[in-house]
């Protein structure tokens, strides 16, 4: 399984055709007490970079996208009885869909860790 | 509405001038007293009401929560701190709020507001009586703007000083009052909205604060007035105590929604009267009999006959915030907007302040707000959402 990052701060664990997407630590730290969680539906169609779950913290609405097109497996469902897993376990328990994909190439655009930790580190 | 941002989006945004419409964009974004402080407090910055303020240090939620149940530090700094002198300035100040501020005993405050000439709110402010004169505390915001106006309209003999090298730090919650009396003996005295003078330091050089019992929590508490010089040591000292921790603007604006309090340029603005923004206790009594201010006509008539819209709480049901700029419905018919909403810590759920139409906004009316297309039941309730606890004379609490 290899996991990818993109400038959004989503993080995406591919594994074979699907994927597991979520947002990185560092997003959960910056936003801070994560309130509510909007997940997106089974079956639903997501387009690269189009809009696929919203995150709440107690001051902001962000908006978080697919950081590859495919149809939604399942929404993680947790998160609506406990937002909060965002923030303890945001690249584990606190995921926010899995994925398949539609085009695996879509993939080569994205960072790998050591590419993302650089990006955070000059942000 | 503010539609939502990317994560990234959200992260970079450093400034929440979005929450400051009323004011032109600043050239520089200046510095307060505390900044290196507030740094090394671990807070995170950004920008408001034309300064760097701290929004955060560990949390929003956990800051909340601490200033209900022990004491929160918030450095105000940002807002204006004015000192209107001369003969007959209580009088002159009349023309433009609804107070009864010539009857303001020295050491004794009264919330008001600044009136256009169409009896439009232009600002919220606390007015003290003092030995001087007035002292006025204004929003941050539109500090610049109430200065040219009252400039403009109070008479030439009237002069109007902005205290620009004081800080002023706000102590709030339960323990305040325990903290507070050890850093300066004598506080306790003091009941809500009275002031005064105290001595602070050593006893061969003591410096004079100004401190009143007052805030904008719903708690119980006391604003410092500190030359800007001396902030950072009374800072230290105040948070040396083991009930207080610094709190940012984030749990400043929870406290204050669930306390009721509007949020100027938010649940305020020009377009409304006081009597609209739910604060007729602001216009007294003998101003009401009187009149003769700013919109006198426009707001004994709502007194009279009741406003065509007005700010209420609304408690929303579920777990999705109702954020600021959502309309509001009943049936197909957009009757409010939400002026302030929210996740609220010690309530545990979502609440939310607007603007509901006449014969929607009466306390238990259902109604619906609209998010991101979907539609929130939500439900006008009394204020505040978590009961004041302010140290009132005659109290028995």
């Amino acid at each position: 399984m290899t996991r990818y990052f993109t400038e959004d701060h989503e993080w995406i664990e591919v594994d074979g055709a699907s994927a597991t997407v979520g947002i990185t630590d560092y997003a959960q730290s910056q936003l801070g007490d994560i309130v509510f969680a909007e997940v997106p539906a089974t079956d639903a169609t997501l387009k690269k970079g189009g809009d696929a779950a919203v995150v709440e913290s107690v001051k902001a609405a962000s908006d978080v996208y697919a950081p590859v097109s495919g149809t939604v497996i399942e929404g993680n469902d947790a998160l609506e009885g406990d937002p909060s897993l965002v923030n303890s376990d945001p690249e584990g328990e606190g995921w926010f869909f899995k994925i398949t994909l539609s085009d695996t190439s879509e993939l080569d655009s994205l960072m790998d860790a050591a590419a993302y930790k650089a990006f955070v580190d000059g942000l | 509405m503010r539609q939502p941002a990317s994560v990234a989006a959200t992260l970079e945004r450093t400034d929440m001038s979005e929450e400051d419409e009323f004011e032109l964009e600043p050239i520089e974004i200046l510095e307060l007293p505390l900044d290196a402080w507030h740094r090394e407090k671990g807070a995170r910055i950004v920008e408001f009401a034309g300064y760097h303020m701290p929004i955060q240090y560990e949390g929003i939620m956990a800051e909340h929560i601490w200033t209900r149940e022990n004491a929160g530090l918030f450095d105000v700094s940002h807002m204006g701190q004015l000192m209107l002198t001369g003969d007959g300035a209580a009088e002159a100040l009349e023309a433009m709020v609804p107070g009864d501020i010539s009857a303001l005993k020295e050491g004794k405050m009264r919330y008001s507001l600044l009136l256009d000439e169409d009896g439009g709110v232009l600002d919220d402010m606390m007015i003290t009586a003092v030995p001087m004169g007035l002292y006025v505390v204004v929003n941050g915001a539109v500090k610049w703007d109430d200065m040219g106006y009252l400039r403009e309209h109070l008479p030439d003999e009237i002069t109007i000083n902005h205290m620009d090298d004081r800080a002023l730090l706000a102590l709030q919650g339960p323990k305040a009052v325990d903290a507070l009396k050890r850093v300066v003996p004598g506080v306790d005295a003091l009941y809500f909205m009275e002031a005064g003078s105290f001595f602070w330091g050593p006893k061969t050089d003591p410096e004079p604060l100004w401190i009143s019992r007052s805030g904008y929590t719903g708690e119980d508490g006391f604003e410092i007035s500190v030359p800007a010089a001396h902030a950072k040591a009374l800072a230290d000292q105040i948070c040396a105590q083991p009930e207080v921790k610094p709190i940012g603007l984030g749990a400043r604006d929870s406290l204050r929604l669930e306390a009721g309090l509007p949020l100027y340029g938010h649940d305020m603005n020009p377009e409304f009267d006081p009597v609209e923004a739910s604060a007729a206790f602001a216009v007294s009594k003998r101003r009401r009999a009187e009149g003769g201010f700013f919109g006198s006509d426009r707001i004994l008539n709502a007194l009279a006959n009741g406003p065509a819209r007005k700010l209420v709480g609304l408690s929303v049901e579920g777990k999705l915030p109702v954020r600021e700029g959502a309309p509001v419905f009943a049936g197909d018919t957009q009757v409010g907007v939400i002026t302030s909403g929210g996740f609220a810590p010690s309530v545990g759920a979502p609440i939310a302040m607007g603007y509901i139409d006449a014969g929607h906004n009466a306390i238990g009316s259902t109604l619906e707000a609209e998010v991101r297309g979907k539609r929130v039941s939500v439900t006008v309730s009394s204020l505040p959402f978590v009961p004041h606890h302010y140290h009132r004379k005659g109290a028995h609490t």
